[in-house]
């Protein structure tokens, strides 16, 4: 499936025009009662105005000025980096935003009085639309606003949400009742009526989300704002009391370098980039064309325990397909297939076109039509349960087994032969899962054809890799619980619930959930409802009912079920990204510790030059140097906040260690090489 | 460092863990409220004392009602041994007539026993009369360790808990902790001291004649039954001045052994109590890793440090191979010294058998790191457990979203609520050690106290507050902290190490007491292996270093790296 959004995933991070915004907004952003929202990056700001305070003094003093307006400068740039970073992010959802906005309209509506009398509909603008009103909208019409289908049946276009040129049939009743506002009726017509006043439409959730102007924390982020102001804390004490402890040691500390510490303590790195991972991981769910109602349901998708998967459309094709004939004695395989094709020639179903199929690629058998010239086709009916053809006096049937049976015994009532072979056939297929279908020729069973639901290729494996993740996996279908536990073993899910009611599946995740589970699930009918509103994570598809897609929390605009595993792994590569980051910001620390409190405390206590281990040039230098590399690596880590970390399926304890290996280890081994490296370049340009 | 050193620190710390596992268990099954072998003897006391208090032992308190109880308990324990100690001179069983304590040295006092501390501005021998030494400072000993474990079964039945209103009964707890597990063991290894040569007598002094033939009168009294249950609950409050180092005290190498051992007997036992109450001893295995890892750290860097010696020392013709013996008594030697040291402050005793402030820079930094870590290697009794299990919230927390998945501990989420008591409660030590540090390091008040300048005077400013606000009670000499300053300071910094952590602790024990708890899977952030034990460390090390590397640049390394180049004060 090719859509624009997801087109623009291969394209670089950020365009020219994107980083001039971005630019712009960043300086935008210290305004303080904005950046009040990012603790971190406040207290950065206060203390970069502080040394500021002091440089003018220095200026009007007449002291030297170049340490200090250095250490000045780096501290506004690691305000701006952060703010640049969490700018970008947001420009990346702008830029959707705005195509989106163009499918939004005015249009004019066509209002019903009755919506049963088409006739004398009042032109009336979009905006004017009250929940409850009628519409009609007609071939070429723009659909005004989001609604339920009251009357008729109509092709869809629907490329301005989903981004999927194919038109899609809505009609009335059943589960595919939902329109949206701002997609296109390219036949037919429909009855609609309103479901969301303007403003707050579907299209209108979806521009205020990927803006992210609707953004509000999501509990872990909040958490882990606690836990970086805490930090935060804590070395706004350590620097502070230093004031103290270093007038008793006679090393009395300039203002200027006891920010530059704190700056360099504080985690200004997750800081900075907190947002934008949290904006760049709704993004990313975007790009995949799901649409989170809040950002919680993401975080929700990263702890899900459980997957409750449709069989069909998810872990089968969906329509059963023939795999195999298996003749009575008697018959070769060949003489039954032939036969076979014959009976399934006017079969347009897709079990039909699966027999010729079969025939084709088995026997090289090709449907030849001609050869039947003058064949009367005889239809399938719920009633006969039959389709065949009628070929000058031979009679070929296929269809239910007992169907079938009855069909030869009505021919010849005391046609026995090849019945006990018959019968042990329907029952090898019913075993494994298939549905058997009867071929007979007048008074003669010839043969049962195997109809199965065919699992997708890949999906044993992707089952596996979620398994490996810690997630089960659980299949929903309407099968009986012999045909159910086949497929279920065939594609490695976990366990499944056959013959599934809604109330089934809500039951299943109430149990779950006891047992302290999360579970996530899919679904698109009305009935889906309370279930997707139960589950922990409810993914509607984006055919599915207004009932549906209000119950979940996300909506898939491409309605693929298979949807909901891209989803979980989405949300854990946003925890892990914050997570690595955290690790890795906390980690430098150790670093920028051995940087600075030698070249704090050195003119006192010249034997703690001993600390000095990266063998920094100067006192001045480190500091400098340290405070650089604090702003930098904000700068250095932008693209990895917005693609976010590797993310591969493995079990928990494989990810940690290489993540703590790789952000834990890396936090504090890097930025030993980083300072030292910039430590190198200021004193080679004498600026410290 | 000697193979023979090592072997008897090898040899103490596995008898801890030998008879820690099945008191663990014991522990466990006490705190769960089945039976115990203990029952039918000490059943039938309980109930009696139920009914005499009017508790109801069946009915559950919440975290609040829980944490107020212990309050309220707390607060009036405090109010009864002030009342003591400010009535010293008209109560009785005070033969050598000492008079009342002064208003901040009660204050101090009182607080360094009720917050299980035991900081001792005074000396025991010269300021206490016997009945003030048992009915105030013993009783103490008990109910503060006492305190402390029902704090942390609370926290662990949070954990272990689903979905529920309560986190245990407050007064219940209490008393199991005394009648179960503090008295039988204070009681049994108490005469094994009694045995061993410390006096329990209502005598107040022996005169005995000297070797040169001159008589002398030494303090003694009712010593083995205070010394048993201060290093039992990890209080640490000598008898007499010098604590451990005293004869009367700790007699000989077998009483330094069984000293040690009961300090951390009864912390180890709660966290394997732990691991069963919460139904995956694994758990506790690690916490166990994790305490080991970093305690035999400290004791290796300790005993590294004293048997390198001094550069003066070698100077002034000193054997090297002496190591530095400044402040250490011969009985007991290096290898017991370092152990006794660094158990002491892992664990929030402050017990000490060798003074730390006469150790090398580095050797003295041990002790006063292990207490600035937050006391929990294994922490004070209970303390150490609910100290430990917040740290591994905190590491939880951070590393634990690599893994993609909302933190989760012992199967109860970590969000918002938890983080922020969290923070709340580590923000305490930094917040009271360099505080009032940095405010007693300017002044001349407070450095009026000091025995030393330079850097050492800022090691014993350090070391004190850090004593008190983690709850140790250790010193590091020199510093003279009988004045209304040092005690009217140095008590809050005990209250606050005390107080204002529990609450917030208990805080996250009701938050998490009410949540579900979740099935771990191999989705779930392991918290069992390795992996977390290193992860653990880090995070313990890390986050303590940087809070405290700039006060400790300042203070014990600054007087290594002058002490190396030959600078001394």
């Amino acid at each position: 499936m090719s859509t624009p959004s997801q087109a623009k995933t291969g394209s670089a991070f950020a365009s020219p025009e994107l980083i001039g915004r971005a630019l712009r907004d960043a300086v935008l952003k210290l305004n303080p009662a904005i950046l009040m929202r990012n603790p971190v990056i406040f207290v950065t700001e206060i203390v970069a105005a502080l040394v500021t305070v002091i440089f003018v003094r220095d200026l009007i003093a007449g002291n030297p000025l170049a340490f200090t307006g250095q250490i000045m400068a780096w501290l506004w740039f690691t305000v701006l980096f952060a703010n640049f970073a969490e700018a970008i992010a947001e420009g990346r959802g702008r830029a959707q935003a705005d195509s989106l906005r163009k499918a939004r309209t005015d249009a004019v509506a066509k209002r019903l009085r009755d919506p049963a009398v088409h006739e004398g509909a009042e032109a009336v603008s979009a905006l004017d639309l009250k929940v409850g009103d009628h519409v009609l909208v007609e071939a070429g019409d723009l659909i005004p606003g989001d609604g339920e289908i009251v009357a008729g049946i109509a092709s869809v276009n629907e490329a301005a949400i989903t981004g999927e040129s194919a038109p899609v049939i809505r009609e009335s009743g059943g589960d595919r009742s939902a329109v949206t506002g701002g997609t296109t009726v390219i036949s037919d017509w429909i009855v609609v009526r309103i479901t969301a006043a303007p403003g707050s439409s579907f299209l209108d959730r979806m521009i205020a989300l990927v803006e992210g102007a609707e953004r509000q924390k999501t509990p872990n982020e909040l958490a882990l704002s606690i836990l970086l102001v805490g930090m935060t804390l804590i070395f706004l004490i350590a620097v502070v009391s230093l004031a103290g402890l270093g007038r008793y040691a006679a090393a009395d500390v300039p203002v200027p370098v006891l920010v530059a510490l704190l700056v360099t303590l504080i985690p200004t790195t997750i800081g900075g980039l907190l947002s934008a991972i949290g904006i760049a991981g709704m993004d990313r769910l975007i790009r995949h064309n799901v649409l989170a109602m809040s950002g919680r349901a993401v975080e929700a998708a990263g702890d899900v325990d459980t997957l409750l998967l449709d069989k069909t459309g998810t872990i089968t094709f969906g329509n059963r397909m023939a795999t195999e004939i298996i003749p009575v004695p008697g018959v070769s395989e060949r003489d039954a297939a032939r036969i076979a094709v014959e009976a399934s020639l006017a079969d347009e179903t897709a079990e039909g076109r699966s027999i010729l199929a079969l025939a084709r690629e088995k026997f090289g058998i090709t449907a030849d039509a001609d050869g039947l010239a003058g064949a009367s086709f005889v239809p399938f009916t719920a009633a006969t349960r039959l389709s065949g053809v009628d070929v000058g006096s031979r009679r070929i049937r296929k269809g239910a087994v007992d169907a079938v049976k009855r069909f030869v015994q009505s021919v010849d009532p005391r046609a026995t032969t090849g019945i006990a072979a018959f019968d042990a056939a329907v029952e090898k297929i019913a075993r494994s899962g298939g549905t058997p279908l009867g071929l007979a020729e007048d008074g003669r069973l010839l043969g049962v054809i195997h109809l199965k639901d065919v699992v997708k290729p890949d999906i044993k494996e992707r089952f596996a890799e979620l398994r490996r993740m810690g997630i089960r996996t659980v299949m929903v279908t309407g099968d009986n619980p012999v045909t159910a536990a086949a497929i279920a073993s065939e594609a490695g899910v976990d366990d499944f619930i056959a013959e599934a009611t809604p109330q089934d599946k809500l039951a299943y995740i109430r149990t779950e959930q006891r047992h302290g589970r999360l579970v996530a699930m899919c679904g698109d009918g009305t009935n889906d409802a309370p279930a997707l509103a139960q589950a922990d994570v409810g993914v509607a598809m984006q055919s599915g009912t207004q009932a549906a897609r209000e119950a979940g929390n996300m909506v898939d605009l491409d309605s693929d079920p298979t949807k909901l595993i891209e989803i979980v792994g989405i949300g854990k590569q946003l925890l892990m990204t914050r997570g690595a980051l955290t690790t890795f910001s906390i980690a430098n620390d150790v670093a920028k510790y051995f940087a600075i409190i030698p070249a704090l405390f050195i003119a006192a206590i010249p034997e703690l030059g001993l600390l000095n281990v990266m063998g920094l040039h100067s006192p001045q230098s480190a500091i400098l140097s340290a405070v650089i590399f604090n702003a930098l690596i904000i700068i250095a880590l932008i693209p990895l906040a917005l693609r976010g970390v590797a993310y591969r399926a493995q079990p928990a304890a494989q990810v940690l260690g290489r993540n703590l290996a790789l952000y834990g280890g890396g936090g504090v081994i890097l930025p030993f090489i980083g300072i030292k490296l910039i430590d190198l370049a200021v004193s080679a340009l004498g600026l410290a | 460092m000697t193979v023979l050193g090592w072997l008897q620190i090898a040899i103490i710390l596995a008898l801890v863990v030998v008879a820690a596992l099945p008191l663990g268990g014991y522990m466990a099954r006490l705190y769960a409220g089945e039976r115990t072998f203990l029952t039918p003897v000490l059943g039938p006391l309980e109930r009696g004392l139920y009914r005499m208090a009017g508790v109801d032992p069946a009915r559950e308190q919440g975290a609040l009602a829980y944490t107020l109880a212990m309050l309220a308990f707390n607060a009036a324990g405090f109010a009864l041994l002030y009342a003591i100690l400010r009535l010293q001179g008209v109560l009785p069983l005070n033969p050598l007539g000492f008079s009342a304590l002064s208003p901040d040295l009660a204050f101090n006092t009182a607080v360094s026993f009720v917050t299980n501390t035991n900081w001792q501005s005074y000396a025991g021998e010269t300021t206490m009369s016997l009945f003030s030494q048992m009915a105030g400072l013993t009783v103490q000993n008990f109910l503060s360790a006492a305190t402390g474990l029902a704090l942390a079964v609370a926290l662990v039945r949070a954990f272990a808990r689903s979905n529920a209103p309560g986190v245990g009964n407050f007064f219940v707890d209490m008393t199991r902790s005394v009648l179960y597990v503090l008295l039988p063991l204070a009681i049994v290894t108490g005469l094994a001291q009694v045995w061993m040569g410390v006096p329990q007598t209502l005598d107040a002094t022996v005169t005995a004649t000297t070797v040169e033939g001159a008589r002398q009168t030494l303090a003694m009294g009712p010593v083995a039954s205070q010394i048993a249950i201060k290093q039992l609950g990890t209080n640490g409050g000598g008898f007499f001045n010098v604590n451990a180092a005293h004869p009367f005290e700790n007699p000989n190498p077998l009483s330094n052994a069984l000293e040690i051992w009961q300090m951390l007997v009864v912390s180890a036992a709660l966290v394997f109590a732990f691991g069963r109450l919460v139904g995956d001893r694994r758990q506790a295995r690690a916490l166990v890793a994790v305490v080991a890892i970093i305690l035999v750290a400290g004791v290796a860097v300790t005993y590294w440090a004293e048997a390198a010696g001094t550069p003066s020392l070698i100077a002034a013709g000193i054997d090297p191979a002496g190591g530095n013996m400044e402040g250490k008594e011969v009985r007991f030697g290096l290898a017991a010294s370092a152990l006794f040291a660094a158990v002491t402050t892992g664990l929030s005793d402050g017990a000490v058998n060798a003074m730390h402030g006469s150790f090398t820079p580095i050797g003295g930094l041990v002790p006063m790191f292990l207490i600035q870590l937050g006391e929990i290697l294994p922490g004070g009794v209970g303390s150490g457990l609910y100290g430990l299990l917040v740290m591994a919230v905190i590491a939880v927390f951070v590393a634990g979203l690599m893994v993609g998945r909302t933190p989760e501990y012992l199967g109860k989420k970590i969000e918002a609520k938890e983080v922020k008591m969290a923070i709340l409660a580590i923000l305490i030590l930094p917040t009271a050690i360099l505080g009032f540090s940095a405010v007693a390091a300017v002044l001349p008040d407070a450095l009026a106290g000091l025995g030393n300048a330079g850097p050492h005077g800022l090691s014993e400013i350090l070391y004190a507050y850090s004593s008190a606000a983690g709850n140790n009670g250790s010193a590091f000499g020199g510093l003279s902290a009988n004045s209304p300053w040092w005690n009217t300071t140095l008590g809050l910094a005990m209250l606050l190490g005390r107080f204002a952590y529990i609450v917030p602790m208990m805080a996250i024990a009701g938050s998490l007491a009410a949540k579900t708890r979740l099935a771990a899977s191999s989705g779930t952030f392991p918290t069992h292996g390795l992996l977390f034990v290193g992860l653990l460390v880090g995070v313990i090390l890390i986050l303590g270093g940087l809070q405290f590397f700039p006060a400790l640049a300042l203070g014990p390394i600054a007087e290594q790296v002058q002490m190396l180049a030959g600078k001394t004060f």
